[in-house]
């Protein structure tokens, strides 16, 4: 799978371009295939309301913190001023930054639920975003249940709030550290696109940690690393893929399993909730060798 | 190299400066201390990177009493942009962690300009993990343009490292006190920079992208990196004010690279200092108080707070 390095919207339309296979798809079939091209299992990225509303049980959702925004600590004006670049963002998106966090249930398991918006200022992590990561670490702490977050932040550390930006890798993982210090359970999914100061701080410090296909994934953007050593990536370079054959992921889960596999991990790391029926899939499951991992999606999506 | 006179001084900064590539404002200084607020922040990112800045390495000949370099990370190899040994000024023992980034071209290249890789952080926390057995505090010398960003890091698990050290670093139970001395970038600088003291040199900066990376994405071109420098707030002097360093280091009249070894001499003075502080406090609320520390950092605003 060839995966674009550009922006990539879902678009309007009854009929949306598939930007991976260019194939044309039924919007109402994208819908229900939760945004995953039923072609080639493109993952589209998608708005962290969405996220909510395919990965948690209808209705569990419950904000925390709804009402936390970003301030403008340096003064920062690049072509425009950060306040109005917040302002716009939080027009656009709906959003008043780039992390809605809350509780919830997947499959009547109850966790602390946190995901990053790769639409609002790149998901970059600011104050805001750092400080919702963290309580939502506390939270699950205090509550006794695992914490789940799905990072989509291909901005890592913004920029706008310079140092105080940076300190929030420590802040978060600092949060993340009491958690699993008291016995807390944290499970990492990465979306495309995970970087910069967001993987190398919360994000990749997960107990488990599970990517979706094709998501970029990595430290260094693409475009600094080819500036850097003057030579075009290999292609695949810095995928899910890339990133499980390296040994730094446990699995890569396709977006329409996710919601079956985190309540199958949720039951192994600190038991399936006392008085419920076993109400999910449980057979067990091992990766075949030499088998890929996006071929194996693909076919089991191409069957109708 | 002694200087009298602030015309002087500010012609042998300037000087300085323009050996790295900086044309300086040209100020008459009628008297009194060299004119700080005549370097614009892009200014201070060069004398950062001067080529005659003192490195980690002449802080270890010029300010230790002994030194033991320990070398590897006991996983893939020994990164030479991080130098970590035992070290000891006075009575004082401790790790030294420093980000290297060679005195020469052949150095520059073995210690790759100070980028580490990832088994530079691990070899870090390696020799952080020793020195808490044996009940040494840390200090790290932190100097480095960023975290190198190649196909092999990425490889290797640059994010993971980096991540692991900052996690790790907030449970060690010894001090651990980081000083800027030169180039403070980003995840690179933090991967060795948690900390309970946590201070920068005067013509250090530190920040969250280098100026040219920000300017290249926010202003679409790197030249805008002056700008850039600018709105990131990432002096010496804007962080003290941001609250996030203890004090600022000073150093001789146009910069440490005028004369290190009184710069030496001041970085010595000042990690005595936070040791002897640090000490004193016991081993439990040592990690409470640098937790806590950063728990604390963020400006945002939260309106009809209803509790958790």
């Amino acid at each position: 799978m060839v995966i674009p390095r550009k922006k990539r919207v879902i678009p309007d339309g009854l009929w949306i371009k598939c930007e991976a296979c260019n194939g044309l798809i039924y919007r109402k079939a994208m819908v229900e295939r939760s945004y995953v091209c039923p072609v080639c299992d493109y993952h589209f990225r998608i708005p962290a309301r969405e996220r909510i509303r395919i990965t948690l049980d209808e209705g569990s959702f419950q904000e925390l913190w709804p009402n936390m925004e970003p301030t403008d600590p340096l003064n920062f004006k690049d072509r425009i001023s950060y306040s109005e670049r917040v302002r716009m963002e939080q027009e656009r998106t709906g959003l008043k930054d780039a992390v809605l966090v809350g509780t919830g249930a997947i499959h009547s398991r109850k966790i602390v639920f946190g995901v990053t918006d790769s639409n609002f200022i790149m998901g970059s992590m600011g104050s805001v975003v750092g400080e919702k990561i963290s309580r939502a670490a506390t939270t699950a702490q205090e509550m006794k249940v695992p914490v789940v977050i799905i990072s989509g932040s291909g901005g890592g550390a913004r920029m706008h709030e310079g140092m105080f930006s940076l300190m929030q890798m420590a802040k978060t993982s600092a949060a993340i550290s009491r958690l699993k210090e008291a016995g807390g359970v944290f499970i990492s999914v990465l979306t495309d696109p995970t970087m910069g100061g967001v993987m190398a701080s919360y994000a990749s410090l997960g107990d488990i940690i599970l990517a979706e296909p094709g998501a970029l994934i990595g430290f260094a953007g693409p475009r600094v690393i080819e500036q850097t050593i003057k030579k075009t990536l290999p292609e695949g370079f810095q995928t899910s893929e890339f990133l499980l054959e390296h040994g730094f992921l446990d699995m890569i889960v396709s977006r329409q399993d996710m919601r079956r596999e985190l309540a199958r991990l949720i039951d192994f790391m600190v038991g399936p909730p006392s008085g419920l029926p076993i109400n999910i899939e449980t057979t067990p499951t091992i990766t075949t060798l030499g088998e890929e991992i996006s071929e194996k999606n693909k076919n089991g999506i191409m069957e109708d | 190299m002694e200087v009298q006179d602030n015309n002087s001084i500010l012609q042998v900064a300037q000087r300085g400066l323009s050996n790295a590539g900086v044309i300086a404002p040209v100020t008459e200084v009628p008297s009194g201390e060299v004119p700080v607020n005549s370097l614009s922040p892009y200014d201070i990112v060069k004398l950062a990177r001067h080529p005659l800045r003192p490195l980690t390495s002449d802080y270890v000949t010029l300010m230790l009493d002994d030194f033991i370099e320990l070398h590897g990370d006991r996983l893939f190899g020994d990164d030479r942009s991080t130098i970590t040994g035992f070290a000891r000024i006075e009575n004082r023992r401790f790790m030294l962690i420093g980000q290297q980034k060679g005195k020469n071209t052949k150095e520059r290249l073995l210690c790759n300009f100070g980028m580490s890789n990832p088994e530079g952080y691990r070899k870090a926390l390696q020799k952080m993990k020793l020195a808490e057995r044996l009940g040494l505090p840390v200090v790290t010398l932190i100097d480095t343009p960023g975290a190198n960003p190649d196909i092999g890091a990425e490889e290797r698990g640059q994010a993971y490292a980096i991540a692991e050290n900052i996690l790790q670093m907030l449970r060690l139970t010894t001090p651990i006190v980081s000083i800027v001395i030169g180039e403070g970038g980003s995840g690179g600088a933090l991967g060795i920079g948690v900390c309970d003291k946590f201070s920068i040199m005067e013509y250090a900066y530190c920040s969250v992208i280098s100026p040219e990376g920000c300017a290249a994405i926010l202003w679409k071109d790197a030249e805008n990196a002056p700008e850039a420098a600018s709105a990131l707030k990432l002096t010496a002097k804007d962080l003290l004010e941001q609250g996030l360093v203890e004090e600022i280091i000073p150093e001789p009249k146009g910069g440490a690279h005028l004369n290190p070894p009184k710069s030496a001499s001041t970085l010595k003075t000042f990690i005595l200092k936070y040791l002897e502080e640090l000490s004193t406090i016991p081993k439990d609320h040592l990690l409470s108080l640098r937790n806590s520390r950063y728990m604390k950092i963020g400006c945002y605003k939260e309106e009809n707070f209803n509790g958790e």
